[in-house]
């Protein structure tokens, strides 16, 4: 709680009051559209606020739903602010933080951050011949790095070399995922249990990376609405406090194939921590539960380092000993994440964050008072420290 | 296949690679070397540069193997190897590239067994993007 006097900040501001989400699966008949307006008015009606009400708006890109047709559509009143955050899913907590900052220095009162995609049934880049190459991947598109799974095996080759991270411990990852999934009656991998066989003996997608270190595709849609704490007071819910936000572009980054920097293997997460931290009354060790982005498994250690749960390298020797399962030292991506609930570029992670946080999640930490949620590694980021 | 779309800043590599020719941009005031190419050097902010040789020797930082489904062209050579190469004389430049048993062989013709971290490449070029061999 910021002290009277104190110069205003950012600091539990504003409270995420509302969540909405559609059913996520591989395929569902309704465009992003329309997918995004029943995600928005679900999160909208979660909070017991009239649409009407609503004057901001935020989003990510590769959202194909922008704000007029939003706007249009579930009848906003007038906007004051709005703006999309780059690089796809390091984007998704920069929402929420873009609408806290808004909000809390007067420029906007009740805003909403939605997500919407057809990932599941939609093109995927490289299925396409034609696709004109974006400039910047002239110097790894042509050689065969064609993919974001490509991409981010690169990286972990190097970070198992030099760490000794296993394929055992990127297992538990995908296995903490999935064990999650299957209490989750929501998510796409509900009731369906991964085993060590299974994960060991799948297909390779990019070696190192095997089919279960990749998260699913899948249709989808998410929201959530942000307003100041004192009008979350008289919302239907009870508030989840944005303690602390952050974004992170570290210095020399490139995009998704962060290979030029001095040191690659510490990447966007290690940047946004330190703000995040600097910011905050609290400490990694105050953190009761998190939801880690993850659409690859290794993300999840090399954020474990870069959020400060652990000292470099040992971010796969974390993941020993059930860890990241319910009652282990950090349970993460509690509803399935990525990998396991749906892949809508890591907003499910921010809804899920609000369910611990309310105490409604199908994997409730018991007392769970504080929630890291963090954006995509590898690529420009972002994170929230969510407190009930 | 895809060809490199190249950008003002990025054309000179491809254009010496064409000549089959490794230069790496570099600051012409202060001298430090950057990849990838870009119009201003981050150390001394000049906007002066230079396309410097180097000799096309290096070590792989890393590599993959990427399977498919991939794009028709790559999935015809998949499981095929792609590797970053550090410069021996520039360790943070970084190239991506593939390492083929001949200038122009496809990119499947080493096996990804013969590949480790720290494995010394040489450069080859063939049709104006440069490959490695190993050293
Ligand atoms: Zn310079």
């Amino acid at each position: 709680m910021a002290a009277p006097g104190r110069a205003p900040g950012i600091k539990d501001a504003v409270a995420i009051v509302g969540i909405g989400q559609t059913a996520f699966a591989r395929r569902l008949a309704e465009d992003e559209r329309t997918l995004a307006c029943r995600a928005v008015l679900a999160a909208l009606d979660d909070a017991g606020i009239a649409p009407g009400e609503v004057d901001a708006l935020a989003s990510y890109t590769m959202e194909d739903t922008d704000e007029v047709e939003l706007a249009k559509a579930v009848g906003f009143g007038d906007l004051t602010f709005f703006g999309k955050v780059g690089y796809g899913g390091g984007g998704s907590c920069a929402t929420v933080a873009h609408l806290a900052a808004a909000i809390a220095c007067g420029q906007a009162t009740v805003g909403v951050a939605w997500r919407s995609r057809k990932r599941g049934s939609g093109p995927r880049p490289w299925t396409n011949t034609t696709a004109q190459l974006p400039t910047p991947a002239q110097w790894t598109r042509p050689f065969g790095l064609l993919r974001p799974a490509d991409e981010v095996a690169m990286l972990a080759r190097r970070y198992m070399h030099e760490y000794g991270v296993t394929r055992d411990h990127l297992f538990n990852v995908a296995l903490a995922c999935r064990n999650r999934a299957n209490q989750n009656p929501a998510a796409v991998m509900y009731d369906r249990p991964l085993t060590r066989e299974m994960y060991m003996t799948s297909r390779w997608i990019s070696e190192p990376l095997c089919l279960y270190d990749n998260c699913l595709e899948t249709d989808g849609a998410l929201a959530c609405v942000v307003v100041g704490r004192e009008r979350a007071r008289d919302c239907r819910q009870r508030p989840v406090y944005v303690h602390a936000a952050a974004q992170g572009l570290p210095a020399q980054h490139h995009g998704m194939v962060n290979y030029w920097t001095d040191d690659p293997l510490t990447g966007p997460a290690w940047t946004a921590a330190r703000h995040l931290w600097r910011q905050s009354d609290l400490t990694p060790r105050d953190v009761d539960v998190a939801q880690i982005y993850d659409a690859f498994t290794p993300l999840i250690p090399l954020s474990l380092e870069g959020y400060g749960f652990c000292a470099r390298g040992e971010g796969g020797a974390f993941t020993e000993r059930g860890a990241l399962e319910t009652g282990g030292r950090l349970p993460v991506n509690t509803g399935g994440g990525g990998l396991g609930e749906a892949y809508v570029h890591g907003f499910n992670l921010i809804t899920e964050g609000v369910k611990q946080l309310r105490g409604t999640s199908t994997a409730q930490v018991p007392g769970a008072a504080t929630c890291l949620v963090t954006a995509g590694e590898d690529v420009p980021t972002s994170a929230l420290l969510l407190r009930s | 296949m895809l060809t490199p779309v190249t950008d003002a800043d990025g054309a000179p590599f491809w254009e010496y690679a064409a000549r089959g020719e490794l230069r790496v941009q570099a600051c012409a005031d202060c001298g430090e070397p950057r990849f990838p190419p870009r119009p201003c050097c981050p150390h001394c902010r000049s906007f002066a540069s230079e396309w410097r040789p180097v000799p096309g020797r290096g070590r792989v930082w890393s590599y993959v193997v990427p399977h498919p489904p991939l794009l028709p062209g790559y999935a015809e050579q998949a499981p095929y190897n792609v590797v970053v190469v550090e410069l021996a004389e520039h360790p943070r430049i970084r190239l991506v590239g593939n390492v083929v048993a001949h200038a122009g062989a496809r990119l499947d013709s080493v096996d990804p067994g013969r590949l480790r971290i720290g494995a010394r490449v040489r450069a080859v070029f063939s049709g104006g993007l440069p490959q490695w061999v190993l050293a």
